[in-house]
């Protein structure tokens, strides 16, 4: 008796969820399919157990389950103009652990996916160099590799929260960020190939995409830990990333991280392109803008609950969530149920790495109260992820990049939850 | 025959010496030498300075009717931008206001980054269609539209590393971040001193996609 009466609150709480997640504009499909079919339930024999499934085969390469088709990366069609020059966002809210799977990794495109067929790839290698090269993607994989997991963050994730609170989602507020792990060369043994002038400083990545996309590196970052990669997360690199080849900036801004790279230039001095002065330089309120703003500073999200997970029941919880700092590894993460007031510091999950998403979790109770939700992470250099007011006295509204600042999710009485500013 | 003796010894001398050189400098001996036109067909980038910039020119005058035929359908007649296409002409002014206009004119602190951009990747579908000339001329055009050249004025590869463009000095560096305050790692935990009253909700501004497969 008690069970069943419990079944129904589940249900009907599940099914109240489910609404309100549609009045948001959130697949509500998944959440109603939770309604449970008697007939599959303790005593009964499931459906699935009374036939034989499909055999090997059915699918070569296998896709997810049908019941998790509202995992999907979304866009925001008013951003832009075309979806060739555009970018849809990770669904980070529906995500475990650390690895973000290939087909979900977000994408952010200024000409459109580039089709290469590999055959027809070259990697050049010219400027100032002892001798300018030509590598197949065959010879690059000769080479001695790494396999490295670094985050990939796009420099405006957050960008359209710096005034206010403007995107329901935690999707749509954090999703430019993936992890993965990367399989290629590192760029200083390329250049124990190509050799090096010493007046060499600067490099320009260039790909062949039909925005020719192009970046300016200075050599220090280089030589430190670039790779030139064709495999992420154990297989060749989707198209949308940059098949064949990608170049890695660890711990830098996505944009610098070059898809279908054709082109390694050695010059003297930074190229100035568009991507590093009309955009992706972060305007101040005087006027001025900061330049060359390389570094993704620490920064932390709660994954669920939020505006895409409802409290869906009273009792016991676990906030869980991603952090992760351009400048090493993750040293601490807090989470606050009231707003910042009070903080309890999380559980961090292995491994943590540099450079990389580390998972936090931390268990919290609910009992139909509101709360205030907030996650800060602290890096290994002791930097503090900061609060919006913050970064907005200093660097006023008009920035669009580097928004690492500390989000609210406020839940309300009924377990809706709401991406909102505090002040 | 002597000459040619000579030419055959001073060969594999110049053969040896090369291999030689190779294995002492090149560690992994894999990958080819790209010829000079191979270059040439992929470094189509051009620097602040000029660098890179290949032979050609052209002025606004006639670069109104290439731009009207390769860049309006987007950009508008005038640089005004249609639909959610950037506008490239005006803004002045504006970049410490509220709602800041980044154009060509106000913004831009380099010529050759129109020049480069527009040769590489414009018009938006078509990239690297435009001739060398083609290209100077559109750079022109926008720039006289902002008023930074004459209509008369023959851009080219001899000068556009010399253009001074209006927000040269707009921009800062080095990073100066980490840029907030230094708590050494060891931020407030209770008690802390925080607003905590909701000033805003996404809920309310309602531009949130609404999710088509619900």
């Amino acid at each position: 008796m008690a069970k069943e009466k419990k079944d129904i609150i589940s249900r009907r709480s599940v099914i109240k969820a489910g609404v309100g997640l549609g009045a948001l504009g959130l697949s509500s499909k998944s959440l109603l399919a939770k309604e449970a079919n008697n007939k599959n339930l303790p005593p009964n024999v499931p459906e699935w157990t009374e036939i034989l499934g499909d055999g090997v085969d059915v699918n070569p390469y296998g896709m997810p389950s049908e019941f998790e088709s509202n995992v999907i990366r979304r866009n925001v069609e008013w951003l832009t103009a075309s979806t060739e020059s555009s970018v849809n966002f990770t669904p980070l809210q529906d995500l475990e652990g650390i690895v973000t799977p290939n087909g979900l990794c977000f994408e952010r495109h200024h000409g459109g996916t580039a089709i290469i067929n590999p055959i027809d790839y070259r990697l050049m290698i010219n400027g100032l160099v002892d001798r300018e090269m030509i590598f197949t993607l065959d010879d690059l994989k000769r080479f001695p590799q790494v396999n490295k997991f670094y985050f990939l963050e796009c420099a405006a994730n957050g960008g359209m929260e710096w005034k206010g609170s403007q995107l329901n989602g935690c999707q749509y507020t954090f999703g430019m960020v993936h992890n993965v792990q990367y399989t290629g060369v590192k760029l200083s043994d390329l250049i124990q190939e190509t050799g090096l002038k010493n007046k060499a400083k600067w490099v320009l990545a260039e790909g062949s995409d039909s925005s020719g996309m192009t970046r300016s590196i200075p050599i220090e970052k280089i030589k430190d830990d670039c790779i030139i990669a064709w495999a992420m997360n154990g297989e060749a690199l989707r198209p949308e990333q940059g098949y064949p080849i990608r170049l890695v900036v660890p711990g830098w801004e996505g944009n610098m991280w070059v898809k279908w790279l054709r082109r390694i230039e050695f010059g003297d001095k930074p190229y100035m392109t568009r991507e590093e002065t009309s955009k992706y330089t972060d305007l101040l309120s005087d006027g001025k803008a900061r330049m060359f703003t390389w570094v993704m500073d620490a920064k932390s999200v709660i994954t669920s609950p939020c505006p895409e997970k409802p409290v869906l029941q009273k009792g016991i919880h676990q906030i869980r969530g991603l952090a992760w700092s351009g400048r090493g590894k993750i040293k601490r993460v807090d989470v606050s149920l009231d707003g910042g007031k009070n903080w309890k510091t999380a559980q961090l999950h292995s491994p943590v790495l540099e450079k990389s998403l580390t998972r936090f979790t931390i268990p919290f109770e609910w009992n139909g109260e509101e709360m205030l939700l907030q996650s800060r992470a602290i890096d290994e250099t002791n930097y503090v992820q900061p609060t919006i007011k913050e970064l907005q006295n200093i660097r006023g509204v008009n920035s669009i990049y580097h928004n690492n600042s500390i989000a609210t999710w406020l839940i309300s009485k009924n377990g809706k939850v709401d991406n909102v500013r505090l002040g | 025959m002597l000459d040619l003796g000579r030419y055959i010894i001073f060969s594999l001398l110049s053969i040896f010496f090369s291999i030689s050189s190779f294995s002492e400098t090149r560690k992994f001996n894999i990958g080819k030498i790209a010829t000079k036109q191979e270059v040439a067909g992929w470094d189509i980038d051009i620097r602040p300075d000029g660098l890179g910039a290949p032979k050609g020119s052209g002025d606004a005058l006639s670069g109104e009717e290439v731009y009207a035929e390769r860049c309006a359908s987007c950009h508008g007649d005038f640089g005004e931008g249609i639909d959610r296409w950037p506008e490239l002409v005006g803004g002045s002014g504006t970049l410490s206001s509220h709602d800041p206009v980044k154009t060509t004119g106000s913004y831009w602190p380099y010529a050759s980054t129109i020049y480069d951009y527009v040769y590489r990747s414009m018009p938006f579908g078509e990239a690297q269609s435009l001739t060398y000339d083609e290209t100077y001329k559109i750079v022109a055009y926008l720039l006289n539209m902002n008023d930074i050249i004459d209509e008369d004025f023959i851009l080219s590869n001899e000068n556009i590393g010399k253009i001074k463009m209006p927000n040269r000095n707009g921009f800062l560096l080095p990073d100066p971040r980490p840029d907030v305050k230094n708590l050494n790692g060891n931020p407030c935990m209770k008690n802390c001193n925080t607003p905590t009253k909701i000033i805003g909700k996404a809920r309310d501004i309602d531009v949130t996609p609404e999710d088509e497969k619900s």
